[in-house]
């Protein structure tokens, strides 16, 4: 396995920053426990788990988060945020950096080139999620 | 004689694996039992009033009692017969339920095993006589070995209670490790400005006489009764004389690393370790000083105004009688450049924990600035390896050492106030922060100061360019990661100081498995030693935080007062007799005394001188060791005699 190298420079403090201030959340709050993992009902439909992806922003690798699927699997059903020990509203998290990729114009997915396939195959939620790309 | 059998059924403790009913039935058939009954719980008031009546209406003169260990509830028992007007030693304890009903499941085997205990404890009891309890009189002083934090407070806590207190330090001063400690989690006041007022304390206390650049080097005698003698190593400086106007310091012509500073600045051979140092004194460090022998420098006598240096002081042997001892010895941190993957002494930017705290203090090297030692740059990327030591049974220490989570953390917060753009980046394995505050703290360092915690451990440091490669692991999202540090502080791990272990060995106090100083009771005596009148303070029993020694001074000082406040100490009737005409002067009982109560003199006898050995009573413990190790059998283990013991071991031979 190769090393992934962590940097804690000006972009990661960027992007460490933008991410708490979209979401009024204080990313360092959270101490890792994984209980927001545990009881997401669509932690087997993501790369990550949810708390994996906070922990992934904390250590400023922005890559990997923008990368992962989890926040796009995210529903929003509050489940986390209702649970957190530490009262931070993950859900806000997933939000903030659903935003974040649509600010950047990260993987922007245009409706009318998905197959029609793949559209019979994609659930609703998922087809929200696009419509959320597209408009971004 | 008559016997009183009582077997008691625990609630279900006992009753579940035991038929209580057949085994008073069957130990009515027992030699000499004229009563035998079951009770609930006969360890309750109304168990014990049982007996009471029987006692005095049956005229009892032996108690059986089939319970749980005697261990839990022979001075109960012992209390009911000394409340009748009988002595407390013929009573016998069977323990039917830690060696009976907790340890089998068959209930006809577990009653015919109980069966035979008891028989055996009632033919034992039969054999017993009864003892007398012997008094001591009792030294009302006090000694106080080792003069950090828990040395200290155990000190000021006997001295304000009225006893004279001896305090003993290695050093040239008082405060110990606390002395270098910047500030202290989870309040982050400042070390030294809390523990200066209390060692000024120490030093103008009436009660207590301090002894620093001292040992102990040799104790005699037993609880209430100690002979201690104490080296005093010469300082070279009359501490009556020096004004501390610091003359001879600069004409010094010999500079050496101040231990005080970890190594980080230098010092003369003349010195004062710290400015509050107490007692405040400024001494010559014999080994680097060119004038003490032969005399070929004498610069610092020669500016010295009030003529405070003595070049030939002498060490000299303090002689004193104590009635307690207080062993708080300490701890030392681990030595890390043991463990060779984390580069400490071969990459200069690799410190310890220790170091760090002086590194950071105002009153350090750097004047509270934080530089690394290379090249005196702050540092911007500083990484905190926990575990640096510690909870590694392989190869280095098993244990956890309990502080360094907390230290780790308080430095990491230490520096973001410091370097308010720098990162502080923590490896660990586990945040451990169990402590008033301390979990608040541990949050606060993450939330408000962005300190960044990343659970693996680091595998390996390297130098690279004016940089740390630091080799490490996330486990929270299964990579393995390395980055660059300008700093890397290791949360160096703490174990038994070598004078833990020196006064342990002096004392014959037992050791655990890691050299720390074993309770009499992890629990419930936990200031408490195997050696009567000995007690234990600080970390000498394990790693503990400034809070805990400070509260374990407090204990060991208390239960220590409660052997100095009294005129005179009752000892326990059940001590070794030794038959003189049967004993051959061996000497073997004595190499197999734990507690060195046996010693072989000469006595006159019958127009001849015989070697004879010799109880202390005060000492002994009653183990038996020596009575087992005589080869003549000239020896009694009074409550355990060989008649005794040999009646219950035929009654287990039964069928």
């Amino acid at each position: 396995m190769s090393y992934e190298y962590l940097k804690f420079g000006k972009e990661e403090k960027d992007f460490i920053a933008k991410i708490e201030e979209i979401s009024g959340q204080n990313i360092y709050s959270c101490y890792q426990c994984g209980k927001c993992s545990a009881g997401c009902v669509f932690s087997d439909k993501m790369d990550r788990t949810v708390s994996q992806l906070i922990h992934l922003i904390q250590i400023g690798q922005k890559e990997k988060v923008l990368k992962s699927n989890t926040h796009w699997v995210c529903s929003s059903c509050l489940t986390c945020s209702v649970r957190c020990p530490r009262d931070i509203d993950v859900a806000a998290l997933m939000e903030a950096v659903r935003e974040y990729c649509l600010r950047e114009d990260y993987e922007k997915i245009i409706i009318s080139e998905i197959s029609k396939e793949a559209l019979d195959k994609l659930p609703n939620i998922a087809l929200v999620s696009n419509f959320r790309k597209k408009t971004g | 004689m008559k016997i009183g059998v009582y077997v008691c059924e625990c609630g279900s403790n006992i009753a579940s694996t035991v038929d209580v009913e057949d085994l008073v039935e069957q130990a009515k058939e027992f030699p000499y039992v004229e009563v035998s009954r079951v009770y609930k719980y006969v360890c309750s008031d109304p168990g014990q009033v049982l007996i009471k009546q029987d006692i005095e209406e049956k005229q009892l003169d032996r108690i059986v009692v089939a319970a749980c260990s005697p261990r839990m509830h022979e001075p109960t028992f012992r209390a009911v017969l000394e409340d009748m007007g009988l002595n407390p030693y013929v009573l016998e304890i069977v323990n039917i339920r830690e060696q009976v009903s907790w340890v089998h499941d068959d209930k006809s085997k577990g009653t015919a095993k109980a069966a035979s205990l008891l028989k055996g404890a009632v033919l034992r009891a039969s054999l017993m006589h009864p003892l007398e309890r012997k008094k001591v009189g009792v030294t009302h002083n006090a000694l106080v070995i080792g003069g950090g934090i828990a040395g200290i407070q155990a000190s000021l806590d006997l001295a304000d209670m009225g006893f004279d207190t001896t305090l003993v330090e290695k050093s040239a001063t008082i405060g110990g490790k606390m002395s270098q400690l910047d500030k202290t989690f989870p309040t982050l006041d400042c070390s030294q400005c809390i523990l200066s007022p209390k060692m000024v304390d120490v030093n103008r206390h009436p009660n207590i006489d301090l002894l620093a650049l001292s040992e102990v080097v040799e104790v005699d005698g037993y609880v209430g009764n100690f002979k201690v003698k104490i080296k005093k190593n010469p300082s070279y400086v009359l501490a009556d004389k020096c004004t501390l106007c610091d003359d001879c310091v600069p004409v010094c012509p010999v500079i050496e690393h101040d231990e005080y500073n970890q190594g980080f600045s230098p010092r003369r051979a003349i010195y004062i370790p710290y400015p509050q140092a107490v007692p405040a004194s400024y001494l010559i460090d014999p080994n680097s000083c060119l004038g003490i022998d032969p005399l070929i420098c004498s610069k610092c006598k020669d500016v010295c105004g009030p003529e405070a240096i003595d070049f030939d002081m002498k060490p000299e042997i303090i002689e004193k009688e104590v009635g307690a001892i207080i062993v708080a010895t300490g701890y030392e941190p681990y030595p890390i450049e043991n463990i060779g993957e984390y580069g400490y002494g071969t990459i200069p930017d690799v410190i310890s924990g220790l170091d760090f705290e002086r590194i950071v203090s105002a009153s350090g090297p750097t004047d509270g600035t934080i530089r690394r030692p290379s090249d005196g740059k702050i540092p911007k990327t500083v990484v905190f390896v926990h575990c640096a030591g510690s909870r590694d049974p392989s190869k280095h220490l098993p244990y956890c050492s309990k502080v360094c989570c907390m230290y780790a953390t308080k430095h990491a917060l230490q520096y973001k106030h410091l370097v308010h753009d720098g990162t502080a980046i923590n490896f660990f394995i586990d945040i451990r922060t169990a402590g008033k505050d301390y979990e608040e703290f541990y949050q606060r360092a993450a939330e408000e100061d962005q300190v960044i915690y990343i659970r693996g451990k680091v595998s390996e440091v390297f130098q690279d360019g004016d940089k740390i490669l630091v080799k490490g692991a996330d486990t929270l999202t299964g990579e393995t990661v390395e980055l660059h540090a300008d700093l890397v502080v290791l949360a160096t791990g703490l174990m038994p100081s070598a004078g833990t272990k020196e006064i342990a060995s002096l004392l014959n106090l037992s050791v655990g498995m890691n050299g720390f100083i074993r309770e009499a009771h992890p629990k419930l005596k936990p200031v408490d030693t195997a050696i009567s009148g000995v007690f234990v303070a600080g970390t000498a029993t394990g790693p503990k935080d400034i809070p805990d020694a400070v509260s374990s001074a407090s204990g060991a000082a208390s239960r220590a007062a409660g052997i100095l406040a009294q005129d005179e100490l009752e000892i326990e009737g059940t001590v070794a007799q030794v038959d003189e005409d049967l004993c051959r002067g061996c000497g073997l009982c004595a190499e197999a005394c734990p507690y060195s109560a046996i010693e072989i003199n000469a006595i006159n006898k019958y127009g001849h001188a015989l070697r004879v050995a010799f109880v202390n009573e005060a000492l002994c413990k009653g183990c038996g060791s020596c009575a087992a190790a005589c080869l003549n059998g000239a020896i009694n283990q009074l409550g355990y005699t060989d008649s005794q013991i040999l009646a219950l071991i035929g009654a287990l031979g039964e069928e």
